[in-house]
């Protein structure tokens, strides 16, 4: 019952530990991605249904395929992978702890026929002074050696880099390091976003896909937002944003952000990544009245009708900042009288007056000689609000994912033992060595060194 | 000179290479594969001047918005061409294995050729999401890791066919004919191994030096974008690759099929996603 129930134990065991499942497992995570690559990710319904028709979306749904990569199976899928990694280094493990911490010390002709590389000789010095001659050489030439001496026989192992048999299990380990940053964002983080108007401040931020604000905690303030084009057209060229944090009312962290540079406060970072207009621009005219000369300045709001001095009236009926090739322009509007005692007859009469030629508006000949002096674009800036206390979790791993890697490709644990015996008056030397790693290019150093190794015996 | 001519002569130069490695597997005469071998240098000279032309270009147009020549997809494709040939160059001096040329000397080619006929070579400005010294550490790893792919993809398609030969002949001798050129199944499997050996860690820093740049950018290192998750599903197929070593029969022809495979998912990761699919990724449309 028990050896039953123990070897049952055993085979689920073995499943979990077995590369056969790892090799799997990475192929059912190619092939299921791609399902979320092809069908759009967490669309609306309507979308799916004009796309796919209604069957298909409901299929899609009952499969998960529509926010596949949260979906329970791909989870599962992810967490099976973990496991098969957690038991597949607690096997693996001791036995490699035990070959890097308990060396064989004790070679015998056996161990020395498998190996790879090695030889033998036989050479005229007594074998203490081939032990004190090897051990300088070793020392000099590879490591330095440990040296165990029994009756009549003296054993030699040095080795290098011992610890580059770690390197898979930093790499592996590096993975579930990974998991586990994503799982801390997951669990205390958010992303959100906000726009905030220029001279305006918020201190909540809206998660994605969800109607309760989070309270940050503390005040955020856009002071100014620009974007700057670039010459000749409307391809942006960067947007910033002049944030201000405030805590009770108190400025405590200024930055000017823009794409690719955010700022970060307390562990909660706010990133340009969109902006907009706020309502309607405001514009500043100089308008003198031709008859009188007398010149006034004006502040008028897109829409707006404004009263000139001498009864008549205006309104900003349009405006574009790149009008052809002039740049900024509105177009006036010159309005009836507001009290509407404007004789009738005197039709509604538009022109554009444009910012870069002030003068222009004189060769019309109205009345008012219009010149568009400044105007005031209010923009919103839209941020994205971030706050993962994981990701330096996450960083660390990728740091040990690819020093793993690098170091189990390119580093090798490299061994060689060294069998010296007295024999006949004369002493017999049996030398091996093996690489965990690259045995070629390990072969053709040997080469080399066992020549200057059998060359340091002889003089 | 402009950047864009020298391109044209780089691709000259590597359809001459392509040309003399064919005619040297047809010849046999090892002094062909040395013209060969000499075009594909003077190619690579001209590639990585007409490279550097081009950043200074950028400068000369765009004042001090210019930037490194691997931001629209015709610099990324040149600059895919020119790691390939690059990974090639380092693996002849170590392996002086030329017949490998004529199977990975063509992808430069064929990638150089869609970049001058049928890509827009304009330099623009960037868009401010780009504006990131990530986007170079991001480009020249990815590319780097996906240049080794192809090698390792070139290499393998010879060891199928040779080994594919080697099989159909009864009594196991080696192939004969233009075969005899290639090296050695046990090489060829030897460098499918390495090239993917160092194309994986690659890959790896590519794909996290464009989840660092991601999350800098806005605040996400990871969103299952198109583009993110196939990077990934090649990651995974290479990944399978070196386990599946460790287990018996994954070797020689099984590694081969799944190195192909392998730089298939590679392609439609750079190419298919911006072609095909849709995604955040900047190269879409050319
Ligand atoms: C995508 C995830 C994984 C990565 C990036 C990865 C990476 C690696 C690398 C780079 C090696 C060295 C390969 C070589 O020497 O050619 C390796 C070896 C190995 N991996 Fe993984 N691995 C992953 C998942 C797994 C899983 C899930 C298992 C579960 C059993 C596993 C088990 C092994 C074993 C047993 C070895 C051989 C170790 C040895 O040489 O003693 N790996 N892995």
């Amino acid at each position: 019952m028990n050896a039953k129930k123990s070897s049952f134990f055993d085979h689920v065991w073995d499943f979990f530990c077995s590369l056969k499942l790892a090799i799997s497992t990475l192929i059912l995570l190619a092939l299921t991605s791609i399902i979320g690559t092809v069908i759009q990710q967490n669309a609306n319904p309507q979308d799916y249904v004009r796309e796919y028709g209604e069957t298909a979306y409901r299929i899609f749904s009952a499969l998960n395929f529509l926010d596949m990569y949260h979906s329970w199976w791909f989870l599962t899928l992810l967490t099976l992978f973990a496991v098969n990694l957690i038991c597949c280094s607690i096997k693996r493990l001791p036995r490699i702890l035990k070959l890097v911490n308990q060396p064989n010390l004790d070679p015998d002709e056996r161990f020395y026929k498998t190996m790879a590389n090695g030889g033998e000789l036989t050479v005229g010095l007594a074998p203490e002074k081939v032990r004190d001659r090897l051990a300088e050489f070793l020392g000099r030439k590879f490591a330095r050696p440990r040296v165990a001496e029994g009756e009549g026989i003296i054993q030699l192992f040095a080795q290098k880099m011992p610890w580059a048999r770690f390197s898979v299990y930093v790499t592996h380990l590096s993975i579930l390091v990974i998991f586990l940053g994503a799982i801390l964002g997951t669990v205390w983080g958010y992303k959100a976003y906000v726009n905030i108007p220029e001279g305006s401040s918020t201190d909540k931020v809206w998660p994605r896909g969800s109607d309760t604000p989070i309270d940050l905690g503390f005040e955020v303030r856009c002071d100014r937002f620009e974007v700057q084009f670039y010459p000749g057209g409307m391809r942006p060229k960067e947007f910033v944003s002049d944030l201000v944090v405030l805590e009770n009312g108190r400025e405590v962290e200024k930055k000017t952000i823009e794409v690719n540079n955010p700022l970060t406060y307390k562990g909660i970072t706010f990133y340009q990544s969109s902006y907009g207009p706020m309502g309607d621009p405001q514009f500043h005219f100089k308008v003198r009245e031709r008859a009188t000369g007398k010149t006034v300045t004006v502040v008028a709001h897109k829409g707006q009708p404004v009263r000139l001095p001498g009864g008549q009236a205006f309104r900003v009926a349009d405006f574009t900042e790149h009008f052809q090739t002039f740049g900024s322009a509105a177009r006036i509007e010159m309005l009836p009288d507001l009290a509407g005692k404007n004789p009738a007859g005197r039709s509604r009469k538009s022109f554009v007056v444009l910012q870069k030629f002030p003068e222009f508006d004189a060769q019309r000949g109205g009345e008012y000689i219009f010149s568009l002096l400044d105007y005031k674009q209010r923009y919103y800036t839209g941020l994205q609000v971030a706050k993962d206390p994981g990701v330096w979790v996450v960083w660390l791993g990728c740091f040990f994912l690819v020093a793993g890697t690098f170091s189990a490709f390119f580093l090798s644990h490299r061994r060689l033992w060294v069998t010296v015996r007295a024999e006949g008056g004369k002493t017999h030397v049996r030398y091996g060595a093996n690489a965990h790693r690259n045995q070629a290019a390990f072969a053709i150093w040997f080469e080399d060194f066992a020549r200057d190794f059998e060359e340091s015996l002889k003089k | 000179m402009s950047s864009v001519n020298l391109f044209n002569f780089t691709t000259i130069a590597y359809f001459s290479a392509m040309i003399l490695f064919v005619g040297y597997l047809v010849t046999r005469k090892e002094g062909v594969s040395l013209v060969a071998n000499i075009a594909t240098w003077i190619g690579f000279v001209l590639h990585t001047g007409a490279i550097g032309l081009r950043w200074y270009e950028s400068y000369q147009m765009l004042g001090a918005d210019g930037r490194a020549p691997l931001s629209n997809l015709y610099e990324s494709v040149v600059f895919f061409a020119w790691t390939i040939v690059l990974i090639y160059i380092l693996l002849d001096l170590k392996y002086k294995q030329r017949a490998v040329g004529a199977f990975v000397v063509p992808f430069a080619f064929l990638g150089m050729t869609w970049a001058q006929l049928n890509l827009n070579d304009a330099i623009d400005p960037l868009v401010p999401a780009l504006q990131s010294n990530w986007l170079t550490y991001h480009v020249i790893t990815c590319f780097l890791g996906y240049a080794c792919f192809a090698v390792a993809c070139g290499v393998s398609i010879m060891y199928l066919i040779k080994s594919g030969k080697e099989q159909n002949n009864a009594e196991s001798t080696p192939a004969g004919g233009v075969m005899s050129l290639f090296p050695s199944i046990r090489v060829l499997d030897d460098i499918n191994y390495k090239a993917i050996m160092i194309g994986f860690p690659l890959l790896s820093l590519g794909i996290i030096t464009g989840a660092a740049w991601a999350n800098y950018a806005w605040g996400t290192y990871w969103s299952w974008d198109p583009k993110e998750t196939w990077s990934l599903i090649v990651w995974f197929v290479y990944a399978a690759f070196l386990h599946a070593r460790f287990t018996r029969g994954w070797v020689g022809r099984k590694a081969a099929w799944l190195s192909v495979f392998g730089f298939a998912a590679t392609i439609f990761c750079y190419l298919g996603v911006n072609l095909v699919l849709s995604g955040l990724h900047s190269y879409g449309g050319g």
